[in-house]
């Protein structure tokens, strides 16, 4: 009984080893095929709670809280702030574009696993020690009296490890101006001289419904400028037209009135309207594509 | 007595810097401070020379040891001299002639605007010749004889506006080298060898070398040799160097520096002594060169060519006897010292011709001028005479004795070394004949020279004369006294070593003897009857296809261009194509097949991390597949 | 039920994130992948200390948080910076490295 404990686990462990590994192969599968880099980041965080989870069962305590804290919390947020700026909406296309890259992927990911597979089916792995005299003492106790004799150097280099990427980090991310900001006074100078926007640029939604700033203003003929937004914006492809909604929510509010006031609509104007909102939304969704591409 | 040594090397030498350095304000007097040093040198070779006499045969030699050159290690390379009897000859040799020399130059140069430069180069010259016979060891030596060659080629291309001279004198530096080339390689045998190059170690136990080790220094040596004493096959810039003013062929290129290789080999006995082979090649050189060099002295119209022929010749005497061993070193020595002297006389003879005949070389334009130039035609007669090997001249018992030890060699090398150089004798004999025939003797030949004006033949001035004077009581005197009781066998034997050769049966030495002056008499009278007899045509006849090959110094030019310039271009050819094709080919076809691998493979290189990625994860799989499969097996 | 599925789980999730980062090319998506494998192979190590009965397994891990909490910060602070020049997150716009 002693003997088979020792590469035995429990039935309760074994029935939360089966359960959990599916979700987390679900969520690293997910952080693979998901198109949204956001969801990527959140069936990653997924897998790596169930890990945590793994890690107690394993009997590493301590590492399994540093897990959820450091991972969890503080990477996968690193993550996703980095994911905020490089713009959320985006997403990828799953269209491979170098050839033959797929195909090797494949072969080479099969051919690992199994090999890897087959190498740890073929250890031997039957003795299982366990970890309950290691952990006696506490599982905290017993790595801070490894970390702080045996690894004592490895623990010191990995400070200055930490110290080292931490200001590499705010060089690599700060930007250094090389020249000197042009003054407003010489930005006006700047478009007087070229003859361009010797105005200042039209703000957004101006005669639009909408004042949010990623809503192209109008111009008198009813089109959109692409000038009333902010660069980063329009780089990002992140632009909402309404101007057809306008026009849809007029034409719903004058039906509305004419029901109120019990008149007929003319049937085919309605049509016609209808079917010229749906093709421009049509156009409009073909546009959004484009420009995300 | 030691530090006399080094003065022997240092007034020349300072004289060279102080001329050369000194600027115009030396022109004037610069020529008497050259010569005033050289006699100073002299003077210091004498005194040592008495303090020498006044010791017993086994103690004279002096040594100097100046300061450590290179020391690294193992690698000890000292400035030390080392005075002995065979360098004290070489020492009174070049100090003797080269001050006589300088004397000459004196008149010889003196309407030359650059004569302050010559005396500081013939100083500079006498420096390194000096250094070259008193070092004590190999490298030293070697200094000395690139400093030679160096002056050599200073002197040889002095007018050096003359297109000629500067081409001369580039080829004598070049064929040099190859020499040089033999030298520098035997010392580096000798390093490995013996662990030092210094004469006494090396000397001492040359014969624990063994005989392969021996060949191999020894035959290096003898082309260090060939080069500098212009022996067969490096002899052919010797007649080019005649370009030079004749002071510095009388001085350089015949007295003293082309006697430098029988000086390295007589020194090196010890070696060739345990190397048989080597010493076989030596004398094949030499008898070659003999010959070689008597062939093209008899047909040669150019006086000073004709000289330098019989130099080429004179040297191959001594090259032959220097290869026969013990029997021969002692006679190579005392054929170089009177050589010294009548060479040198003859070529201030030459020189003195020369100056009288508006600087003609052409010996068919010459003819009768004893009687304008009576102490020139003396002298030269004296030199002559000494160089045949005319009876009791010192030329008759230097040659005598070469050519009994040649045949005292015994067996079938005997023989022939021996009649080789039997026949030698007649041919110089005959060459230098026709020589004197032509110059002093028939009708008057004289030509206009460019400005439309006969030569007016003069007497040269006393300080041309006076030289001549001496060398020729030397050439005469010089072999009666040497052979005085065998002095000078005596004098050089501590050194050299000396064995008394037994003659082969039939021979003995007054047959010898008889045979040499008989063949002296038959070139002579060959000589007579083809020159002097008949009129000598001003315009050379074309003579047989031998005549011709002569004159064009047995085609060594067209040997050496076909050879060595046309092989050499051939082989550049060559090796430019191999270059081109098949170096460039691999190189270039390497980089096309890299870069167009490459070019497909950068596609993978499409810029896209999921790529890479991708790849990185396969390798990743590869590396478990790996292991898993190690762990399985 | 034998723990070992704990690490049949890890796998499975690592590959999983690994594929996402093969496939995904939203620069934060793909990060957020990567932390998943990095999750996973703290559930290994965490498997890991029980089968040995020891707590080194929960250091590792430990030290594996740290140091994902710190490139979370350098990585997000890098793409922050490149979508403010490039107005863009995904990682195949960022392929000037290529001939």
């Amino acid at each position: 009984m002693n003997a088979l404990a020792a590469y035995q686990t429990s039935s309760g462990e074994a029935a939360q080893f089966w359960v959990l590994a599916i979700f987390a192969v679900a969520g690293a599968l997910g952080t693979v095929l998901m198109r949204r880099s956001v969801h990527s980041a959140l069936c990653l965080a997924g897998t790596m709670v169930i890990l945590a989870v793994f890690y107690l069962a394993n009997g590493a305590y301590f590492l399994g809280v540093v897990q959820i804290v450091v991972y969890t919390g503080a990477v996968m947020m690193l993550f996703l702030f980095v994911l905020m700026l490089v713009g959320i909406t985006a997403t990828d296309s799953l269209k491979e574009t170098i050839k033959g890259q797929r195909w090797w992927a494949a072969a080479c990911g099969i051919g690992f696993g199994i090999l890897l597979m087959a190498g740890i089916g073929n250890a031997g792995l039957k003795d299982f020690n366990g970890l309950a005299a290691a952990n006696k003492p506490g599982n905290v106790h017993g790595l801070a009296e490894l970390i702080f004799t045996k690894y004592v150097f490895a623990f010191e280099l990995t400070g200055a490890l930490l110290i080292t990427a931490a200001v590499a980090g705010m060089v690599l991310t700060h930007k250094e101006k090389t020249e000197k900001p042009l003054s407003q006074r010489e930005q006006a100078a700047n478009r007087v001289k070229e003859g361009t926007h010797v105005p200042p640029l039209p703000a957004p939604g101006v005669y639009a419904r909408h004042n949010a700033v990623d809503i192209a203003g109008l111009l008198p003929d009813g089109s959109t400028s692409d000038l009333t937004v902010i660069k980063t914006l329009r780089d990002r492809g992140q632009i909402r037209d309404v101007s057809q909604e306008a026009v849809n929510d007029l034409a719903a509010l004058e039906n509305r009135t004419s029901a109120y006031q019990g008149r007929t609509t003319l049937p085919g104007q309605a049509q016609q309207d209808h079917q010229r909102a749906a093709a421009e939304g049509a156009d409009k969704a073909e546009t959004e594509k484009e420009v995300t591409k | 007595m030691e530090s006399l040594i080094g003065l022997l090397v240092a007034a020349p030498l300072l004289g060279a810097a102080v001329l050369l350095c000194g600027g115009r304000r030396l022109d004037r007097t610069g020529h008497w401070l050259g010569t005033g040093l050289a006699f100073l040198s002299f003077a210091f070779g004498l005194v040592l020379f008495t303090d020498m006499l006044g010791k017993d045969g086994e103690h004279r030699a002096l040594h100097s040891h100046l300061f450590s050159w290179v020391p690294v290690g193992d690698f000890q390379a000292d400035v030390a001299f080392q005075l002995d009897q065979l360098s004290m000859t070489f020492v009174l040799l070049i100090t003797g002639v080269g001050s006589l020399i300088h004397l000459y130059s004196v008149g010889y140069m003196e309407h030359d605007e650059r004569r302050r430069r010559f005396f500081g180069y013939l100083n500079l010259f006498l420096a390194a010749m000096l250094l070259l016979v008193i070092a004590d060891n190999y490298l030293l030596l070697y200094v000395g004889w690139e400093g030679v060659g160096l002056a050599s080629y200073l002197l040889i291309g002095f007018w050096q506006h003359k297109p000629s001279a500067a081409t001369a004198a580039k080829k004598a530096f070049i064929v040099n080298r190859v020499g040089d080339f033999g030298l520098s390689v035997a010392i580096m045998l000798m390093f490995t060898t013996f662990g030092t190059f210094a004469f006494g170690p090396v000397l001492a136990n040359a014969t624990e070398a063994g005989e392969s080790k021996l060949t191999a220094i020894g035959l290096m040596l003898l082309l260090a040799a060939c080069g500098k004493s212009a022996q067969v096959p490096l002899q052919s810039w010797l007649g080019d160097a005649m370009e030079g003013p004749t002071p510095v062929s009388a001085l350089i290129h015949a007295a003293t520096m082309v006697t430098a290789g029988v000086y390295l080999i007589v020194r090196s006995g010890a070696i060739f002594n345990g190397a048989p082979d080597a010493q076989t090649a030596v004398m094949v050189v030499g008898a070659v060169t003999l010959l070689f060099g008597a062939i093209v002295g008899c047909a040669k119209d150019d006086i000073k060519k004709g000289l330098a022929g019989s130099t080429m010749s004179q040297i191959g005497y001594m090259v032959l006897a220097a290869g026969l061993g013990p029997i021969g070193y002692v006679f190579a020595i005392m054929h170089l010292v009177t050589h010294g002297f009548f060479k040198a006389g003859l070529f201030l003879g030459a020189g003195s011709v020369m100056h009288g005949m508006n600087d003609e070389v052409d010996m068919r334009k010459y003819g009768g001028l004893r009687k304008y130039m009576p102490v020139t035609f003396v002298t030269f007669g004296l030199g002559y005479l000494a160089i045949i090997g005319f009876p009791f001249l010192s030329g008759f018992y230097s040659k005598d004795h070469l050519i009994e030890a040649a045949f005292a060699r015994g067996a079938t090398q005997g023989w022939i070394f021996g009649s080789v150089a039997l026949l030698g004798a007649a041919i110089t004999a005959f060459y230098m004949t026709r020589m004197m025939l032509m110059t002093f003797f028939g009708e008057k030949r004289w030509q206009p020279d460019e400005n439309g004006e006969l030569p007016h033949p003069h007497e040269s001035p006393k300080t041309m004369t006076i030289p001549m004077v001496i060398l020729a009581a030397g050439s005469v005197a010089a072999g009666f006294i040497f052979n005085l009781g065998e002095r000078f066998v005596h004098w050089l034997e501590p050194v050299t070593g000396y064995e008394h050769g037994h003659l082969p049966e039939p021979l003995n030495v007054p047959l010898i003897t008889g045979s040499a002056v008989t063949a002296m008499v038959l070139g002579v009278a060959l000589a007579w009857v083809k020159y002097g007899r008949r009129p000598v045509p001003a315009v050379a006849p074309r003579g047989n296809a031998l005549t011709w090959a002569a004159r064009r110094d047995l085609l060594q030019d067209d040997v050496n261009h076909v050879v060595l310039v046309r092989g050499g271009e051939h082989l550049t050819r060559s090796l430019v194509y191999l270059d081109h094709k098949v170096v460039d080919g691999v190189v270039n076809g390497t980089a096309a097949t890299v870069g167009g691998l490459s070019g497909r493979m950068r596609r993978v290189q499409n810029g896209f991390v999921r790529s890479y990625a991708v790849s990185m994860f396969g390798g990743a799989a590869v590396l478990i597949a790996a292991t898993l499969f190690m762990r399985a097996v | 039920m034998n723990p070992v599925n704990y690490l049949f789980l890890s796998a499975l999730l690592f590959t999983i994130g690994a594929a996402g980062v093969l496939i995904r090319r939203n620069a934060i998506v793909v990060f957020m992948c990567v932390e998943l494998m990095l999750n996973a192979c703290n559930l290994a190590f965490v498997t890991f200390s029980r089968m040995h009965g020891n707590l080194d397994g929960q250091i590792i891990a430990f030290f594996t948080m740290v140091v994902a909490a710190a490139e979370v910060v350098v990585g997000l602070a890098i793409i922050v910076t490149v979508y403010r020049s490039r107005h863009s997150a995904s990682v195949d716009d960022a392929s000037l490295m290529k001939l």
